[in-house]
């Protein structure tokens, strides 16, 4: 497997990880339905307010998923950042990935790798994770 | 008196319980009637929104608009046409 995405989301999602640092920053990327194409960037806002925990806002949720149900759209990419540590997904990301057809996404913002972020994507699937290749599209 | 009928939209990951249908409609009168009404009919289900007879941390439930963790949880009730939809929290963190 792997993600194909444009390299203007690619830099949009590492700004917004550097300006909501030292919080976790989230959000999706929407597609058609079936189509594995990440078209849609939205950026939720992390209702945890955390530098170790994401969590979309429940309502926010909710509006997320009506907008997709009635679009016939599906959450091609979830992603996250991790403030301190790599973007590889931790033992709570594992347990609470429940997207099968998604690409879990994490950059990182931790210093020692700044300022070219690291940004990974991967499968979670049973709680088995896989990572793949990003291949970034010039737009 | 008839129980009230009651949609509900299930997220994918769960759809494997109801032979991939999105919407099932069950008789319920309370949110802990629904969950039982669900394991009854879909065996299994019930079991994956509940922990310790608690909803689970990482499930949302949704009465209409109302996320039920602001409304009684397992306690609150329910009307003719209401719809429950049923979304797994997208969350995480290192």
């Amino acid at each position: 497997m792997t993600l194909r995405i444009s390299r203007e989301f690619v830099n949009a999602i590492l700004e917004q990880s550097r300006s909501e640092y030292p919080n976790e920053c989230c959000g999706v990327i929407l597609g058609p339905e079936g189509s594995d194409l990440p078209q849609e960037l939205k950026l939720m806002a992390n209702a945890a307010q955390s530098p170790t925990f994401y969590e979309f806002d429940s309502k926010a949720l909710l509006a997320l998923y009506r907008e997709i149900d009635d679009n016939s759209q599906e959450l091609v990419v979830v992603y996250h950042s991790h403030t301190e540590t790599q973007a590889y997904p931790s033992r709570t990301d594992i347990s609470y990935a429940s997207e099968p057809n998604a690409h879990y996404v994490i950059v990182s913002t931790r210093k020692e790798i700044a300022p070219e972020n690291e940004f990974r994507s991967y499968r979670i699937i049973d709680g088995a994770v896989t990572e793949e290749e990003v291949e970034i599209i010039s737009t | 008196m008839s129980l009230p009928k009651i949609e509900v939209r299930i997220p994918t990951i769960l759809r494997p319980y109801t032979n991939n249908q999105k919407i099932v409609s069950v008789e319920a009168l309370t949110l802990a009637d629904l969950v039982s009404e669900l394991e009854k009919n879909y065996s299994g289900l019930g079991e994956r929104l509940l922990e310790n007879g608690e909803l689970r941390r990482f499930i949302n439930i949704y009465i209409n608009d109302e996320d039920v963790r602001f409304i009684g949880s397992l306690t609150a009730t329910l009307q003719a046409g209401d719809s429950v939809t049923i979304l797994p929290a997208v969350a995480g963190g290192c």
